[in-house]
């Protein structure tokens, strides 16, 4: 037995230039951050303010700065896709071999699902709710910086896999049999399955400590029907990751057992079951995409409130809606593989319900364009997001309304029209609500404004090159092309893949701007400072505290007496009539102590899945080994909380009156 | 007593209703977090069901579970279980009148009944090994090491924590983050006795019937 496992010199690819030469780059940049760290003596300030903070708005800016990197990464997957499907034509074969060509679109989509997207809603829940709730922290701060950390351990290893050995060819699904060890022997798939298996346990545990704390964790008076949308569509994706992720946890442990101890579940031998593989994972999968939605859906109704300074159209109906679909959710899973051969009836059942479920995301289109209707709109960088989302995002259900219809799918399954349906809905939806929240909060994070005009330009690019990107993909699967091609023998796809090439340069544009936005932003970050806490005359209660918030969020808990809380405080209807009166009493906070548990048991859960990964079994054990004393650690801390004086939350909240006054 | 007279005379509108009330008291938040948990811990284990449910005939030529699973075994193992969430509850109850020498003892007894249940399983999983029934044999018997295996896993973690829990007492006494934990690992124990009832009706019962 080899101590270090599988692991040798031959599991580094020298001999791909494109994979050392990208690793190459990404460790020099890693190098070159660590080392500025270091050289400017950050170390303690990052360790005390940012790693080992238990605060839901640091935690979730770290959540949305990881998944801002990750795009990078993913991105530069697409962009390698779109290249060389453009001139992978006839008798070409492009600069990518196919070994190579199918881990990139197999990374791109894994590395965009969970690593993008689902870091970008988790950020911006993690950041607002709490803020929007009128409380002080979400339910369980230290279990949200593990969380986090364990979301950033599953980047890692998939990060490592560019670099020591290879990852998964199978694509983002991973379905068996094609995952079996009998037909991918190497550590690929073990990658992909380690690396989500260790963010899933973080997905999850994120889940429980939302709905407990949206459940559990209110400002006085802030009833069910009080609360603003963002809180209710937070509540319906974090009911649906606790009922949703398990099953994934579950089936790739069934997946992992076939690897590692030679199980059948989905095997072809031993009568083993892959298509049960299927059912379960789109069981978690089609959950997933209402979870990347639903609290995008949420910004989408704050946003478009505030800026037509209107309360929002239909709150029941919006409400209801919401939660129609949390439950609707769970009952379309198989409209993902209607060609499995189910029965008509069965195909018919998941056809219906699949349209079904497009009407309450109708009367929310509905509800965002009253609206408007008869507002006052100021059309900032938020409301372009919205608007350009509230179009692709119709064009993008209608084209999955179209799939819906089972004889249509048996036409368009794998299809290059499937791709442009889901990207059309998960940029034009998570994406673009993603950076619209992003806008909007921005100066709540950090007490100055985004830069309008770098904002407006990147929105045109990502919309613009959107379309011209993903356009053609519906006329390209309406010719036949399928998915996950590495060379076509059909010159006549050839011109709409280049255009469609060409739309990926202007994303491109769009990413660019965006960075520059932020580079811009942070340099005249005097000019665009908030002294108020309400850049935008906002309605709910995150804007009623200082920019960026104290530690405490809130002096005094708020007391709310109904919807859009603090517009109607603004609106001269005190939420509580003897309120003002009164002097402001300040009372002393118990605040969490920070904590290094959540860094440290990601640490050992990067050394465990590493080791796993490569069959280093004394690894293994100390890797779990450090885990379970790192917790038995945390568990006999004697002092949790640390106690905020009653003085310096009334220095802080004083100074904040007095700048609302100037 | 005349309820409906004392309800009637409660002025209505002075009561705050309940979802305005503000934030839950610490112990409340953590067992309701502690609910949640255990629900997606429950969907798990349907997953697990679902597979078993799937691939309980599918054999593959092998052993099917009426040749293998032995009926008076399985009972004893169940009724250790069971008894064991009777001890737990014993537990919560010292542990309400904070007294340490009944919260060991129970705690002791919770724990031994805990480890016999896990001998019994243990020895038939050697037992059906050492008769080629292994879990590489078919894909039914994947299924039914893997469902019964991670109940087991579950009940091996709780006597972890069990343990864990009893240092806690000596050492910090009946503190509040103390009582809280021994509530949700009360929880815990009671809901491994749920999927475990779930688990030998849908193996052991109806995996017998001819």
């Amino acid at each position: 037995m080899n101590v270090l496992g599988k692991l040798s010199w031959d599991a580094i690819p020298f001999d791909q230039p494109i994979v050392m030469g990208a690793s190459a780059v990404m460790g020099l940049a890693v190098l070159v951050v660590l080392s500025w760290v270091t050289l400017k003596g950050h170390w303690p300030y990052l360790w005390r303010e940012w790693i080992t903070s238990v605060d839901h708005k640091r935690i979730g800016v770290m959540y949305f700065l990881l998944a801002l990197v990750m795009l990078l990464r993913g991105f530069s997957d697409a962009i390698m896709m779109r290249g060389q499907q453009a001139v992978a034509a006839g008798g070409a074969q492009g600069y990518l071999p196919p070994e190579h060509f199918d881990q990139i679109f197999s990374a791109h989509g894994t590395i965009m699902i969970f690593f993008v997207a689902m870091p970008l809603v988790i950020g911006l829940m993690n950041f607002v709710l709490p803020l929007q709730l009128g409380v002080r922290d979400v339910a369980f701060p230290t279990l949200n910086s593990v969380s986090f950390w364990l979301t950033a351990s599953g980047v890692l290893l998939i990060n490592i896999s560019l670099v020591v050995g290879e990852f998964a060819k199978t694509g983002w699904v991973a379905y068996p049999p094609l995952s079996e060890l009998q037909f991918s022997p190497g550590v690929g798939v073990d990658y992909y399955l380690w690396a989500l298996q260790i963010s899933g346990i973080g997905t999850l545990l994120t889940g429980i400590n939302f709905v407990t704390t949206i459940l559990k964790m209110r400002a006085p008076g802030m009833g069910y029907m009080r609360m603003p949308v963002f809180c209710w569509t937070s509540l319906a994706a974090n009911l649906l990751i606790v009922a949703a992720f398990p099953v994934l946890t579950a089936t790739f442990a069934m997946l992992l057992l076939d690897r590692y101890l030679g199980f059948h579940f989905f095997t072809v031998g031993g009568q083993g079951n892959p298509m049960m593989y299927v059912n379960l994972f789109w069981v978690w999968g089609h959950p997933e995409v209402y979870i990347l939605i639903l609290p995008v859906f949420g910004v989408f109704s704050e946003v478009i409130a505030t800026f037509s300074g209107k309360p929002l159209f239909g709150y029941r109906s919006m409400v209801a809606a919401t939660m129609a679909i949390c439950v609707l959710s769970f009952l379309v899973w198989l409209h993902h593989f209607f060609t499995m051969g189910a029965s008509a009836d069965v195909n018919g059942f998941f056809g219906v319900m699949t349209m079904i479920i497009a009407v309450p995301t109708g009367v929310k289109i509905f509800n965002w364009l009253f609206t408007m209707w008869g507002g006052r709109i100021r059309f900032t960088v938020p409301v372009l997001w919205t608007i350009g989302f509230m179009v692709t995002f119709v064009i993008g259900g209608m084209t999955g309304v179209l799939m819906a219809v089972p004889p249509a799918d048996f036409q368009l399954h794998n299809s290059l029209f499937l791709v442009a349906h889901f990207h059309n809905v998960i940029i034009g939806g998570t994406v673009f609500g993603a950076m619209a929240g992003y806008n909007y909060w921005f100066p709540k994070a950090f007490g100055f404004k985004l830069d309008e005009r770098w904002g407006k330009a990147s929105f045109w690019c990502w919309l613009v090159g959107f379309y011209i990107a993903f356009m053609p993909l519906y006329a390209l699967g309406l010719m036949g092309m399928t998915r996950r091609m590495q060379h076509y023998d059909d010159l006549n796809w050839q011109p709409w893949l280049l255009v469609a090439a060409a739309g990926a340069v202007v994303i491109l544009a769009g990413i660019v701007c965006q960075i520059i936005q932020l580079i811009v932003s942070i340099r005249n970050r005097e000019q665009l400072r908030d002294a108020s806490g309400d850049p935008w005359n906002g309605r709910t209660l995150e804007w009623s505290t200082a920019s960026p918030p104290p530690a405490w969020n809130f002096a005094i808990l708020p007391h709310v007496d109904g919807a859009d809380a603090y517009w109607a405080l603004k609106e001269g209807k005190p939420a509580n009539q003897d309120q003002p009166a009164r002097p402001r009493k300040y009372e002393p906070i118990e605040m969490p102590n920070n904590s290094a548990t959540g860094f440290v048991t990601a640490f050992f859960a990067v050394v465990t899945g590493f080791a796993l990964i490569w069959h280093i079994w004394w690894m293994v054990g100390l890797g779990l080994f450090g885990a379970f004393v790192t917790v038995l650690l945390f568990a006999f801390r004697n002092d949790e909380e640390t106690e905020v004086q009653a003085e310096q939350i009334a220095r802080f909240d004083r100074t904040h009156q007095l700048e609302l006054v100037v | 007593m005349n309820l409906t007279v004392a309800v009637g005379e409660v002025d209505r509108p002075s009561l705050p209703s309940t979802s305005q009330a503000g934030p839950a008291p610490k112990r409340i938040v953590v067992a309701y977090g502690f609910w949640i948990f255990l629900l997606s811990d429950v969907v798990m284990f349907a997953a697990l069901f679902a597979a078993y449910a799937v691939l309980a005939t599918a054999t593959s030529g092998g052993p099917t579970g009426a040749e293998l699973f032995d009926q008076v075994s399985v009972g004893i193992e169940t009724a250790c279980l069971l008894a064991s969430s009777y001890t737990c509850g014993l537990m919560s109850l010292a542990v309400g009148s904070r007294r340490r020498g009944a919260t060991y003892l129970t705690a002791a007894l919770t724990f031994a009944l805990g480890a016999a249940f896990l001998v019994f399983e243990l020895s038939e999983f050697t037992g059906m090994i050492a008769r080629g029934a292994t879990p590489q044999r078919s894909a039914f018997l994947s299924a039914f090491f893997t469902l019964v295996g991670c109940h087991g896993l579950h009940v091996s973690a709780g006597l972890i924590w069990l343990s864990v829990m009893m240092v806690q007492v000596a050492v910090k006494g009946f503190r509040p983050t103390v009582e809280r934990r021994l509530q949700c690992l009360s929880l815990f124990w009671h809901a491994l006795d749920i999927i475990w009832v779930g688990l030998f009706t849908v193996v052991y019962l109806m995996g017998v019937r001819p």
